[in-house]
């Protein structure tokens, strides 16, 4: 499996700079004023209208700026033209933060669009498999005139065209066009690795590729779609916000218009009073009942809503997770139960020897030389950690194959279910003088009994091996079966040790005995019960699948801190595990890769696919992650919350910036006909006229200086949701109450001393 | 004892009294709503109207008949009106004017009783009984009823079916407004409240002149004017006039039955979803918002820097001996935060910043605790937004007692939040840009503002205390005010309903230690928070150019 290091797993990508990132990932934090500036062409281009009218609440500003703009040219003042500029910064401002936010989006496509060169395929005609391929007759077709169901033929050094499954031959795929992965990976006919994707190359090898995609539906094309946002559309969630953006839209264009009459009527109740540029004998200026209105509408959410909803997918595609559709990010927030596979994701991919548990009076170091003896050929994890493990327990040396000059290795087979070692009876001291012992000499392996004696070593599966020693005349101590058993129910896996001693002579007598048991146990990633614990305190729960046991599983499950596990699970008890789930009402997330995971894939709220996995896994799940790395899960789901929690806290910030604005521009329209008002002028601002630009400024600078927040998303640390909502009302409820009174002021300080500003 | 004090202990003695029935009330309300029993005049009553009390409607059926109801309601008590000349007991008065019979008519079905008549001059002891008392009774059994499916829709699972409306209708008169309604009137009439059908009596005053005085049955009207939230006094002044509010203690049993029901009912609704903590989360952020404004409207009318205020301690402009200045802020701010609408003092002559906080207590809709039932389900929209938005906060989409808050719930909660500035602000504006409307105003200035703010207001928000000082008994007024109160009750109940529909038609998600805990105080805040911020946001211009304008130096 192609598992690449889990990359920039650290809380929410505000990790910092400092986290090692892959080159193709686009800048994350740090708004790049370059980004900024060549954005602002495709910034222009969103003025128009018709892409405007999908943001309601930038609609109206715009309708504002255009209005103020017609009023300023009737009758022009400093101030007016002010006004207006500012209006069209804001708008302007907006439509960058989106064009910022897809440009990230774009850079990725374009790399991905080069992947996707116009590659002439070779189609198979009258092919069946099993028929050499030699024999075929092929024809040329262009890449995007294949269609489903076609066979091609890719040969070592070619473009695969399409996505598909290899049905003949293995070869080795360089897929780093779409991962970011330059070491080569095996796919292969049959199983679970059978998927490639278009745009990949052979490396070696031939392979036949049965196109499973429909033209112009290909892996490639989608990702470019996605990371482009160009059939990007709203979310559930995006929609209920926009919604409640547009009422308080509504509520405060009422509030605004609504406020002219009285304006009037209170201004007629001083006929003293000379006329200001705030408020004149027909009451408010259009362009400050405009700059009002653009104020006190929810232009900081509104503005950067769909950037915030681009740069969460564009953080997953980040982390090669691809998401079909904005909806499985969001749903990704929500999740209640996470499904986990054990291996790979809660344990190291392999057992590791724990202990040597010696039977029948057998010395512990004599039960690790043999057991060490045994692994030294055994390439298989667990092997090698038998080795290891008898080293650094018992100091016992690794020897190399040449220092064992007699002895023959034992490979496992899945019939003898065991692996060992047939040692010469010793010479001389010194093997080194036995080097003309050549292969011709090895016997076969597992029955070969040489005449001249010697010793064997077997170890294995508990029934293999005791049969074994059976067979050879020898019976198993007691305790044995004590002590498989004891390990079987420990949540380990016991293999047992046993050798046959022929002695040399006449007689010829052997004897055959168990020397005891190797502990072999699931190695627990490190770090996973405080991710485990981190998801319980937000409310999620862990359940791990595995294919073992009850009782193993049980162990594990303790050892790793998850909240439940479903053992000796089949395809068909996950899916029926998902749908009980889902019937209490929670959302469950998986990731799987092979195609009997599909239905369970299709089944849950957020199904992530393995890109080593077949194709059917990838169709079935929402989201495929391009590093296989089922670990992810867990990140992923952080991304969804990260995403809502982002959107929440500008909205909150947002709304709460109006009480600083009321409080700027209410005195200034009506303290000159009600001192009484000035009281509101908290802020002690010069002018009515700078008072009213300073918070049309302001308005607008919000929106530049949060545009790296919504692209970075908030600070997110998993918590429970007490905790995470009180901080997150301080931070972005009181500090938006609070930074646009000092805002305001600042501007106010600034713009008092402009020519026409009084 | 000093007035503060006074004050103080009326105040806090309603607290006390209020929260010892909490419990045992909203228990019993809880009970009356989930009871499968029939009592027999109930059932006698199903079968005379054609009703089978053991359907269960669908949102749509359920909004039909309250809107069938309310219509019919509002054709009945306009003939009646109309008709008064020609029935008994009309104690020679004629039928109404047709401008007024609606706006009456409109006024009384609403739960809002905005009245632009005086009702010893105009009205019969018929109509006031036949007509007015018993709308007393259905206008606020239609709210808590409307208000008891929203809580189904979120004590409910996968169904589409809220209740039956008129099941619900006839539970809460005969089994909660009537029998408290009886022991109430007679306790009244203990306290000097009159009960009879006397004609009206001519009497010499010590001057020599004479005067007319109307009795009438005014306890059975009384008690249910302050229970049902309803506030259309039988005299013109209201719970000031000696036969409606005779005494302090009157006056404090008043003030406590106005609040009782919508108080109360919270703990209704936590027993209905299965979590009492839920019904305490609500009643906390109602009680906030409503001891702030009793406190506020206390403040400003004990401390005012005004002359006369400042002169003899108190603004005591407006106000009855009997009640003093505290007996009547706090009537006056639990009556304007209640949608009743009953006044026993003159909130016109309140000091400006007191008005501002009458006005206030009702721009927050009617929430704290809001009129019976609508208080309810008017706090629980605001409960829905404030979840939305710190839902989001915590990275969830947003749930409200395992129901997710979605598109649909935001839209209909928003459209309920739309309704009430859009009356209020509009009509307001409308007012002050036509010339004629503008010469009703008494007032001048920023306190003439005041007067056309508060009774847009008031109509909108189905309150319908009046800042006086404004001629409403003109064809412009009459029309778009009761355009406005059926509006402002209907729509708002099309949108709770249809809220309810889409609430219930969802599983239940189970609540986690990720999910939006709405039970503790944080909660509360934030729904506290969402509430104030929302109405500042709001009102604050058209406050700002009223009372505060006036109110300021």
């Amino acid at each position: 499996m192609p598992t690449t290091a889990v990359r920039g797993t650290s809380a929410g990508p505000a990790g910092g700079p400092g986290s090692a990132r892959p080159p193709r990932r686009a800048s994350g934090g740090l708004l790049d004023p370059r980004m900024l500036l060549r954005s602002t062409p495709q910034a222009l281009r969103k003025l128009s209208p018709a892409t405007l009218w999908r943001n309601p609440v930038m609609l109206i500003v715009e309708i504002g700026a255009a209005f103020t703009t017609v009023l300023a040219a009737l009758d022009p003042t400093v101030f007016a033209w002010l006004i207006v500029g500012w209006l069209w910064l804001t708008v302007l401002f907006a439509n960058l933060a989106e064009a910022v936010a897809e440009g990230r989006g774009k850079a990725q496509a374009a790399a991905l669009r080069r992947a996707k060169t116009d590659t002439i395929a070779r189609r198979l005609v009258g092919w069946a498999p099993g028929r050499p391929v030699e024999t075929a007759r092929t024809e040329p077709v262009p890449a995007p005139a294949l269609l489903k169901g076609d066979r091609v033929v890719v040969d070592a050094g070619e473009l695969i065209p399409g996505d598909g499954d290899v049905i003949e031959g293995i070869a080795s795929v360089d897929e780093s066009a779409i991962t970011g992965e330059s070491a080569p990976v095996i796919r292969e006919s049959g199983g679970d690795r059978s998927a490639v994707t278009g745009g990949t190359r052979v490396l070696s090898d031939r392979i036949i590729v049965e196109i499973t995609q429909r033209p112009g539906e290909s892996f490639i094309d989608r990702m470019i779609g996605l990371v482009e946002g160009a059939n990007r559309q709203k979310t559930p969630n995006e929609v209920a916000l926009n919604i409640l953006l547009a009422s308080l839209t509504i509520i405060f264009l009422l509030a605004v218009v609504s406020l002219q009459p009285l304006a009037v009527f209170s201004r007629a109740q001083r006929p003293g009073i000379p006329d200001s540029a705030a408020l004149g004998a027909d009451g408010i200026p259009g362009i400050v009942l405009a700059a009002l209105v653009v104020c006190l509408i929810p232009t900081t959410i509104g503005a950067l809503l769909s950037a915030i909803g681009i740069a969460g997918m564009d953080r997953l595609v980040q982390r090669n997770v691809l998401a079909m559709s904005g909806r499985a990010v969001e749903a990704a927030g929500d999740v209640d139960t996470l499904l986990l596979d054990k291996t790979g994701t809660i344990t190291l991919g392999n057992r590791e020897a724990r202990a040597f548990i010696p039977v029948g009076g057998v010395d512990e170091r004599e039960l690790a030389d043999a057991a060490q003896l045994s692994s030294l050929a055994d390439e298989t994890p667990e092997g090698r950690s038998i080795v290891v493990f008898a080293k650094t327990t018992y100091g016992l040396r690794e020897r190399t194959a040449g220092e064992l000059p007699t002895a023959t290795f034992v490979a496992f087979t899945a019939q003898t279910r065991m692996s060992g070692v047939d040692l010469a009876p010793p010479g001389p001291r010194g093997g080194e003088d036995r080097r003309d012992s050549g292969p011709g000499e090895a016997g076969e392996a597992g029955d070969g009994l040489h005449t001249g004696g010697g010793r064997q070593i077997r170890k294995g599966s508990a029934s293999a091996v005791l049969a074994w020693v059976r067979e050879n005349g020898g019976s198993a101590p007691p305790d044995t079966g004590q002590v498989v058993d004891g390990i079987s129910a420990s949540g380990g896996t016991p293999l047992v040790v046993a050798e046959v001693v022929i002695t040399s002579g006449v007689d010829g007598g052997r004897s055959a005995r168990v020397l005891g048991v190797v502990q072999l146990k699931d190695i627990v990633k490190a770090g996973m019960r405080e991710r485990f614990d981190e998801m319980r305190s937000m409310g999620i729960r862990t359940i791990m699948i595995t294919g073992d046991n009850p009782l193993t599983a049980r162990t594990i499950a303790e050892e790793a801190g998850v909240d439940d596990f479903l053992a000796e699970a089949t395809p068909q008890d996950k899916l029926d595990l998902i749908r009980r789930e889902q019937a209490g009402g929670k959302l469950v997330a998986m990731t799987g890769d092979g195609t009997n995971d599909a239905p369970a894939l299709a089944q849950a709220d957020v199904g992530v696919a393995m890109n080593t996995g077949t194709s059917a896994a990838k169709e079935a799940g929402n989201m495929v992650d391009l590093d296989s790395n089922p670990t992810k899960l867990i990140e992923i789901v952080e991304i969804g919350k990260q995403l809502l929690i982002t959107r929440g806290a500008l909205t909150t910030f947002s709304i709460a910036n109006d009480v600083a604005k009321y409080f700027a521009i209410i005195p200034a329209l009506f303290a000159a006909v009600y001192p009484g008002l000035e009281t509101f002028n908290l802020m002690r601002l010069h002018s009515p006229q700078s008072a009213i630009l300073s918070a049309v400024v302001f308005n607008a600078l919000v929106i530049i200086a949060l545009i790296p927040l919504a692209l970075r998303g908030v600070r997110y640390t998993p918590g429970n949701a007490t905790a995470m909502l009180r901080r997150n009302l301080c931070v972005y409820g009181l500090g938006g109450l609070v930074v646009p009174f000092v805002g305001i002021k600042l501007i106010d300080l600034a713009v008092q001393f402009l020519p026409g500003i009084r | 004892m000093n007035t503060t004090t006074a004050g103080a202990v009326f105040a806090a003695s309603l607290a006390i009294a209020l929260g010892l029935t909490y419990r045992p009330f909203g228990d019993y309300m809880a009970r009356v709503y989930t009871s499968k029993r029939h009592l027999r005049a109930e059932k006698m009553i199903y079968r005379l109207v054609g009703v089978d009390p053991d359907t269960d409607q669908r949102w749509s059926v359920h909004l039909r008949a309250v809107l069938a109801f309310s219509c019919v309601s509002v054709l009945f008590l306009y003939v009646l009106l109309r008709l008064q000349g020609r029935l008994p007991l009309s104690l020679g008065f004629g039928g109404m004017a047709p401008g007024q019979a609606f706006d009456t008519a409109a006024s009384f079905v609403t739960n809002t009783n905005w009245q632009s008549y005086a009702g010893e001059s105009t009205l019969g002891y018929l109509v006031q009984m036949a007509g007015l008392a018993v709308q007393n009774f259905t206008s606020a059994a239609v709210g808590i009823s409307v208000a008891i499916a929203l809580v189904r829709g979120f004590a409910r699972n996968r169904t589409d079916r809220l209740g039956n409306f008129w099941v619900d209708l006839v539970r809460t008169v005969v089994r909660i407004l009537l029998p408290i309604s009886v022991i109430g009137a007679v306790v009244l009439v203990a306290g000097g409240v009159v009960q009879n059908f006397h004609d009206v009596r001519t009497v010499s005053a010590i001057a020599g002149s004479s005067q007319a005085i109307t009795g009438g049955p005014v306890a059975s009207q009384e008690i249910i004017k302050e229970l049902g939230t309803n506030g259309g006094g039988f005299y013109n002044a209201n719970s000031a006039h000696p036969f409606e509010n005779p005494t302090v203690w009157t006056n404090w049993l008043q003030v406590y039955l106005l609040l009782a029901i919508p108080f109360a009912l919270p703990r209704a609704f936590g027993k209905m979803v299965g979590d009492t903590r839920q019904g305490l989360a609500i009643v906390s952020a109602m009680a906030v918002l409503a001891i702030t404004g009793i406190f506020l409207a206390n403040g400003f009318q004990l401390a005012h820097h005004g002359t006369v205020p400042t002169a003899v301690g108190a603004a005591t402009e407006g106000v009855e001996t009997r009640f003093g200045v505290s007996g009547s802020a706090t009537f006056a701010a639990a009556t304007t935060l209640t949608s009743t609408g009953a006044v026993n003092s003159a909130h016109d002559s309140y000091t400006s910043l007191g008005g501002a906080v009458l006005l206030l207590n009702m721009m927050l809709g009617e929430i704290a605790p809001g009129g019976a039932g609508s208080g309810l389900y008017g706090m629980l929209v605001v409960a829905v937004l404030a979840v939305f938005v710190g839902g989001l906060m915590i990275g969830r989409t947003p749930e409200y007692l395992g129901k997710k808050i979605a598109a649909r719930e935001v839209k209909f909660a928003a459209l309920y939040i739309l309704t009430t500035p859009v009356l209020a602000l509009g009509v307001t504006a409308a007012a002050m840009a036509l010339p004629g409307e503008r010469a009703n105003m008494l007032g001048s200035g920023a306190h003439g503002l005041s007067e056309v703010l508060y009774a847009a207001t008031s109509a909108a928000n189905n309150n319908g205390s009046a800042f006086a000082g404004l001629t409403v008994n003109t064809a412009w007024w009459n029309t778009v005010l009761g355009i406005s109160m059926l509006l402002a009750r209907l729509l708002p109940v099309v949108f709770v309903l249809g809220l309810a529909g889409s609430l219930a038609r969802q599983r239940t998600a189970p609540a986690s230690s990720g999910t939006l805990p709405t039970h503790r105080p944080l909660f509360v805040g934030l729904v506290t928070g969402v509430a104030f911020v929302v109405v500042a946001l709001t009102y604050f211009p058209a406050l700002a150019l009223g009372p505060f304008a006036e109110g300021l130096h």
